[in-house]
């Protein structure tokens, strides 16, 4: 068993033939992942790699029966393409591109949800159920199979810990990017559930940002209903407040969101915090 | 982005929201003759203005003079006045307060409103602010308004009036793609209306591909930011010695943290983003070079920018920008022995693990 996608989940990309969308769209079929179809209005009826076709619309997709979508196509478009693959009724809806405004991925967001559909992003890495499928950016060497799930924010410090974690000699069952921006598809609480369900996943890392409260809602919900280890990761602690760093939701506004804030509200849920990433694993079993 | 309060008034006069009647004048020639009592507000986005003596009341054309000259060209807490908002004076009878604003937890925008206004939100005591989620596929509808109304207790005629203007306030959070939509004060006159005093509004920087009317140059950031900014770089600048360069703003924060524990002082935060481009890399060192850091710590780990383009970008750096200070580069994934190799065969210092980087850097860069 796995959480949202598995090795029968059939992909396809919208913007496929973008730079972005290509090069990814090459390593998701590199991982494993089954590109059942790519979108493009003006290259339809071309080959993808020689192999994946390209149709015009969501639409004309669904006689591969595909079950979820990356987007990778410019922020002013990406609300028209989510809303294309949600009416089209794919349940997987990864948002690749950065720079959304949030005002469109709330619109994304609530009419998923009214769907029935999950959104992964934007403006995070994606996911990889481990061996067996991965929708996203996140660099198919660093993974291994094993026992741990992980939840980020970012991106770039993901790809890190996962690394941390194979090098320490253990794995990873799933790994999931929410995203860096303001309004994202899922919060903590919504993977938690996921990973607590999963017979693949005996132990959860966290990685947090400043800014925001999902951090500490998270460690209400774990104290209550995870029963799994949990350990995790904050980053931001030395960042100045009323300065954005980088991403769009990592900012300390009139003291909320801040580092401290955060590892407390986890120290107090039995949830131990790392100092440096590569001091995860020493936390893990 | 955050509009001055001229630009946030003149939305809400154009969606309807009452304001007082005023002009900007950013030099003396731009002054009306004196008609009235006026208030001379500095236009610069900072709370408690009035304080820090940044708003000026006028009751002739000899205080309005002097008061446009003292407060044009003067620096309020280091942020240089540029421009004034004069206004007619108006009679308070009360202050409110009332924004709309988003909650990213959950996921919609939330509605505040109270009799307490005209002093920070903060300071208002929690059983004296109604609170109310707007779920946006539902949208403003008056029901909310009569909530509001009730909790705050307002007299009718009052509430009659604020109920115009929630709708409206909705309409403006939701068609300028705003963060925030703020009214405080919101001022109930002596005469018996309520006039929006003040103005805060902030716009969703990633929707001004679709607002091009707003071009307003962030004020607190500094020239370097601002450089930055212009060169698609996502900058800010700290007061350490250690220049940073990472990729990713997770793992950028994550170094500046690193670096902290390790009682190093970070020069800035540089995220390069993925890129697989080496000028990108190279011209990232033209930045961080102005801030005159005494080392420089590059911390990659590879996957859409890879190590080999990044050692590539570092080299060139090196020779472009003769650069003294030493570099201590830290690369891990994709092509991270072709990139450490191109380094080494250049004298620059490597490292497979951040924590060995940053040990490094640390005792490079000396005190600061």
């Amino acid at each position: 068993m796995s959480v949202y996608v598995n090795e029968n989940t059939k992909v396809i990309v919208q913007g496929i033939t973008g730079h972005q969308g290509s090069f990814h769209a090459g390593e998701m079929i590199a991982y494993g992942t089954k590109v059942v179809a790519g979108i493009s209005p003006t290259k339809a009826g071309t080959k993808f790699m020689d192999k994946v076709p390209i149709v015009a619309s969501v639409r004309d997709s669904l006689e591969f029966q595909p079950d979820a979508t990356m987007i990778s196509v410019p922020a002013p478009f990406v609300k028209d393409a989510a809303y294309e693959a949600i009416d089209a009724g794919l349940k997987i809806i990864y948002i690749l591109t950065e720079h959304v405004p949030f005002h469109d991925s709330l619109d994304i967001v609530l009419n998923a949800k009214r769907k029935g559909a999950v959104v992964f992003g934007p403006n995070g890495p994606g996911i990889t159920s481990v061996g067996k499928c991965k929708i996203g950016i996140m660099p198919n060497k660093i993974f291994k199979k094993g026992n741990v799930a992980i939840a980020s924010r970012s991106g770039t410090l993901t790809y890190e810990i996962v690394d941390a974690v194979t090098k320490s000699g253990r794995g990873e069952s799933t790994v999931i990017g929410l995203g860096g921006d303001p309004v994202v598809g899922l919060n903590y609480i919504d993977v938690l559930e996921q990973f607590e369900k999963d017979p693949d996943t005996e132990q959860i890392v966290l990685v947090g940002e400043i800014g925001g409260s999902n951090e500490e809602l998270a460690a209400q919900y774990i104290k209550k209903h995870v029963t799994k280890k949990v350990v995790a990761y904050i980053t931001g602690r030395s960042a100045p407040p009323g300065k954005r760093m980088g991403h769009a939701g990592a900012i300390i506004e009139k003291g909320v969101g801040t580092a401290e804030s955060k590892i407390k509200a986890f120290n107090e849920a039995g949830v131990k915090v790392a100092d440096y990433p590569d001091n995860v694993p020493e936390l893990l079993d | 982005m955050n509009l001055y309060e001229y630009m946030g008034k003149q939305i809400f006069r154009n969606y309807g929201i009452p304001v007082p009647n005023g002009y900007v004048v950013e030099k003396e020639s731009d002054l009306k003759p004196f008609e009235k009592p006026v208030v001379v507000k500095s236009q610069i986005l900072l709370g408690g203005r009035g304080k820090s003596g940044g708003i000026k009341f006028a009751k002739s054309q000899v205080e309005l003079t002097q008061a446009v000259k003292e407060l044009l060209g003067s620096k309020i807490r280091d942020l240089k006045v540029t421009k004034l908002l004069i206004e007619d004076m108006i009679k308070i009878k009360k202050e409110m307060y009332v924004s709309i604003a988003l909650d990213r937890t959950a996921r919609a925008p939330v509605f505040i409103a109270t009799t307490e206004g005209g002093v920070e939100i903060e300071s208002v005591p929690h059983e004296k602010i109604f609170t109310r989620h707007i779920d946006p596929l539902l949208g403003y509808s008056d029901f909310i308004g009569r909530e509001a109304v009730a909790f705050m207790k307002l007299d009718p005629e009052i509430g009659k009036q604020f109920m115009k203007i929630l709708p409206i306030l909705y309409k403006i959070f939701m068609e300028e793609d705003c963060e925030l939509v703020e009214i405080n004060p919101l001022v109930i006159t002596e005469e018996g209306s309520l006039i929006a005093a003040d103005s805060k509004v902030i716009i969703d920087s990633d929707s001004l591909y679709r607002h091009k009317e707003f071009t307003v140059t962030d004020p607190e950031k500094t020239p370097l930011e601002l450089e930055a900014q212009s060169k698609g770089y996502a900058f800010i600048e700290l007061d350490g010695n250690i220049g940073v360069i990472a990729n990713g703003a997770g793992l950028t924060m994550a170094t500046l943290d690193a670096l902290t524990l390790h009682k190093g002082k970070p020069r800035n935060f540089l995220d390069l983003g993925g890129t697989d481009n080496t000028d990108i890399v190279a011209n990232a060192f033209d930045l961080v070079l102005k801030a005159k850091p005494t080392a420089i710590l590059v911390n990659i780990f590879g996957g859409v920018t890879k190590c080999d383009t990044v050692a590539n970008g570092i080299v060139m750096a090196k020779q472009k920008f003769s650069i003294k200070q030493p570099i201590v580069v830290r690369l891990s994934g994709v092509r991270d022995e072709e990139g450490r190799k191109i380094l080494k065969d250049n004298g620059v210092d490597s490292y497979p693990t951040m924590m060995e980087a940053i040990e490094r850097v640390v005792k490079l860069a000396g005190g600061n």
